[in-house]
């Protein structure tokens, strides 16, 4: 049997979003034809989008009104049916391809590979275990494998002019009366987006209020970077919980982190230990944070955060 | 409305965990066990439901050796009505553990199944899906907020960027998130109550169910790890090197 991938693609109907681009960049490695999946409805410039990534041999779109939502039952369900003939089923792991590909798998009656940080051959990957404190070389004896990668271990798949995409319409309505969307909040920022962004500082429970966060803020713009947050930040109520950075969060591995006023707990270090340069900020010189960072300053956040940005 | 609820046994997450030498896994003998903390919260949850009257029965769950009694224990403890333990040496992957549960959903006919988003040794985040997918229920990921109406299951997720609410009927799978609620300690009399709710063994020949595991760990590493770093005395000496040394800031 030939081997063939299908990458389902996340978007949100207009914008595709850029942890796409990690996935078809990972299953591209495998070197067998890439086809994607758009599940939407007026979905048409997420088409136009991906035609443009050059490893991308053929776009299949499901554009439809009862797939707006993109929900998984009937998603997983659609996906199922196109899949036939694919060995390979790609996603990002994000919270989309999290919610949407155990769902798949199990129609499928295969496993699921998730969180995937290197793809060593078509049925061999290493991921993480243990919040990253180990690594499992796992070798998948399925039919079809179904893999989620982690955007932070991937580059961005190259983006051409020319599009040589054959587009295949997918005319198959498949109705879900068991869920519905209500609302969805996206948080407004001007911000690069977290696990995107090539600079991040983060604050802890160290930064002390809601208030206070501000001063993250200011570096973070003077740096051009994005803001992140430990769990003891986030559940203290200083930022939204969709910037919480660690094994149950995000996990970034930008060029650049910097830790303030966070210990370093093992699952907050889970999510950005593959940072280039790690800086600590903290006033407790034993915190676990400095054993992982390539510069570590101690001393009171409230006098270095603003001689800090002040000098940038 | 019976409620079931998932719970896993796992290495204590504020444990060290070490790789063993020969690359089989991790070490997990004298090592702290408790129960997975996502399941923690799921068990919470039913709890509640039950104190404000919506929920009738909670029943625990879990597969693996006979060790995982003792977090079955716990659960029941916690408020738990009685538990089922599957015993099996056999390591239970995700889709294992799904059908398994399909088993006892099949057999006791809750009207909720909640389970952790993940399991903090394996971190798959994948049983949820997985037995929502074989049984045909509507799932709701991640979840920081449940209502009950009726019928219905209004709940708020926690997505990349924000925030969403579905509105699934029920019956219904639910994973839940670490901000859905706070779980409780079980207190002493709680802890002696327990010793006496019903445990019920059965084996998935009992159920019906074929373990099979299309997954093989070839290795199982160490990180790479960090070279060590230098402690800075000024942000004047932080500054020249990020961005001399470093080269990571203009």
């Amino acid at each position: 049997m030939n081997s063939k991938t299908l990458v389902i693609v996340e978007h949100d109907n207009q914008v595709l979003s850029s942890d796409t681009l990690k996935a078809i960049s990972a299953a591209s490695v495998l070197n067998q034809p890439v086809n994607v999946l758009v599940i939407g409805c007026n979905c048409q410039p997420v088409v136009d989008s991906v035609t443009k990534i050059e490893a991308v041999s053929a776009v299949l779109v499901a554009d439809s009104e009862i797939y707006e939502q993109q929900l998984a039952e009937n998603s997983a369900l659609l996906v199922q049916n196109v899949s036939e003939g694919y060995t390979h089923l790609f996603a990002a792991s994000t919270t989309f391809g999290k919610n949407l590909m155990p769902r798949v798998a199990a129609l499928l009656d295969v496993g699921q590979l998730s969180d995937v940080i290197k793809i060593e051959s078509e049925d061999i990957v290493i991921r993480p275990i243990y919040a990253g404190n180990a690594l499992a070389k796992v070798k998948s004896l399925d039919s079809v494998k179904v893999i989620t990668v982690r955007s932070s271990a991937f580059e961005n798949a190259p983006v051409n002019n020319a599009s040589n995409a054959e587009i295949q319409v997918v005319d198959i309505n498949i109705g879900n009366d068991s869920s519905q969307l209500i609302e969805r909040q996206k948080t407004q920022s001007v911000r690069p987006d977290l696990p995107a962004a090539r600079v991040v500082i983060s604050g802890g429970r160290g930064v002390g209020s809601k208030e206070n966060f501000a001063l993250i803020e200011q570096l973070a713009d003077k740096l051009g970077g994005a803001i992140g947050a430990s769990r003891a930040a986030v559940d203290a109520g200083f930022v939204s919980n969709d910037l919480q950075v660690g094994q149950t969060g995000k996990i970034v591995a930008p060029d650049l982190y910097i830790a303030v006023g966070i210990s370093g707990a093992i699952q907050h270090l889970a999510g950005m230990k593959d940072s280039k340069v790690i800086v600590a900020i903290n006033s407790d010189s034993d915190a676990p944070i400095f054993e992982i960072a390539d510069y570590g300053l101690v001393g009171d956040l409230f006098e270095i955060l603003p001689e800090l940005t002040a000098s940038l | 409305m019976k409620v079931l609820v998932a719970i896993k046994r796992v290495i204590d997450p504020y444990s060290k965990v070490r790789v063993k030498t020969d690359g089989t896994g991790v070490e997990t003998a004298n090592v702290k066990m408790t129960i997975n903390p996502f399941c923690e919260i799921a068990v919470e949850e039913a709890i509640r439901l039950k104190e404000s009257g919506l929920a009738e029965e909670v029943i625990v769950v879990s597969m693996g050796e006979s060790s995982c009694q003792e977090q079955l224990r716990s659960a029941l403890a916690l408020g738990a009505d009685r538990a089922i333990h599957i015993e099996t040496d056999t390591e239970c992957q995700p889709l294992s553990v799904a059908k398994l549960l399909k088993a006892i959903v099949e057999k006791e006919q809750p009207r909720l199944v909640l389970l952790g988003k993940q399991s903090i040794d394996s971190d798959n985040n994948q049983v949820a899906q997985m037995l929502a997918a074989i049984t045909g229920l509507p799932q709701a990921t991640f979840a920081s907020e449940i209502h009950i109406e009726g019928n219905k299951i209004e709940v708020e997720r926690e997505i990349d960027g924000g925030l969403e609410r579905l509105r699934l009927s029920l019956p219904a799978v639910i994973s839940v998130d670490l901000r859905l609620n706070e779980p409780r300690y079980a207190s002493l009399p709680n802890i002696m109550k327990a010793k006496s709710k019903p445990m019920e063994q059965l084996t998935p020949e009992q159920l019906g169910v074929e373990l099979s595991s299309s997954q093989v760990t070839l290795e199982v590493m160490p990180p790479k790890a960090r070279q060590a770093g230098q402690i800075v005395t000024s942000v004047a000496e932080l500054v020249d090197k990020l961005r001399n040394e470093a080269k990571v800031i203009e």
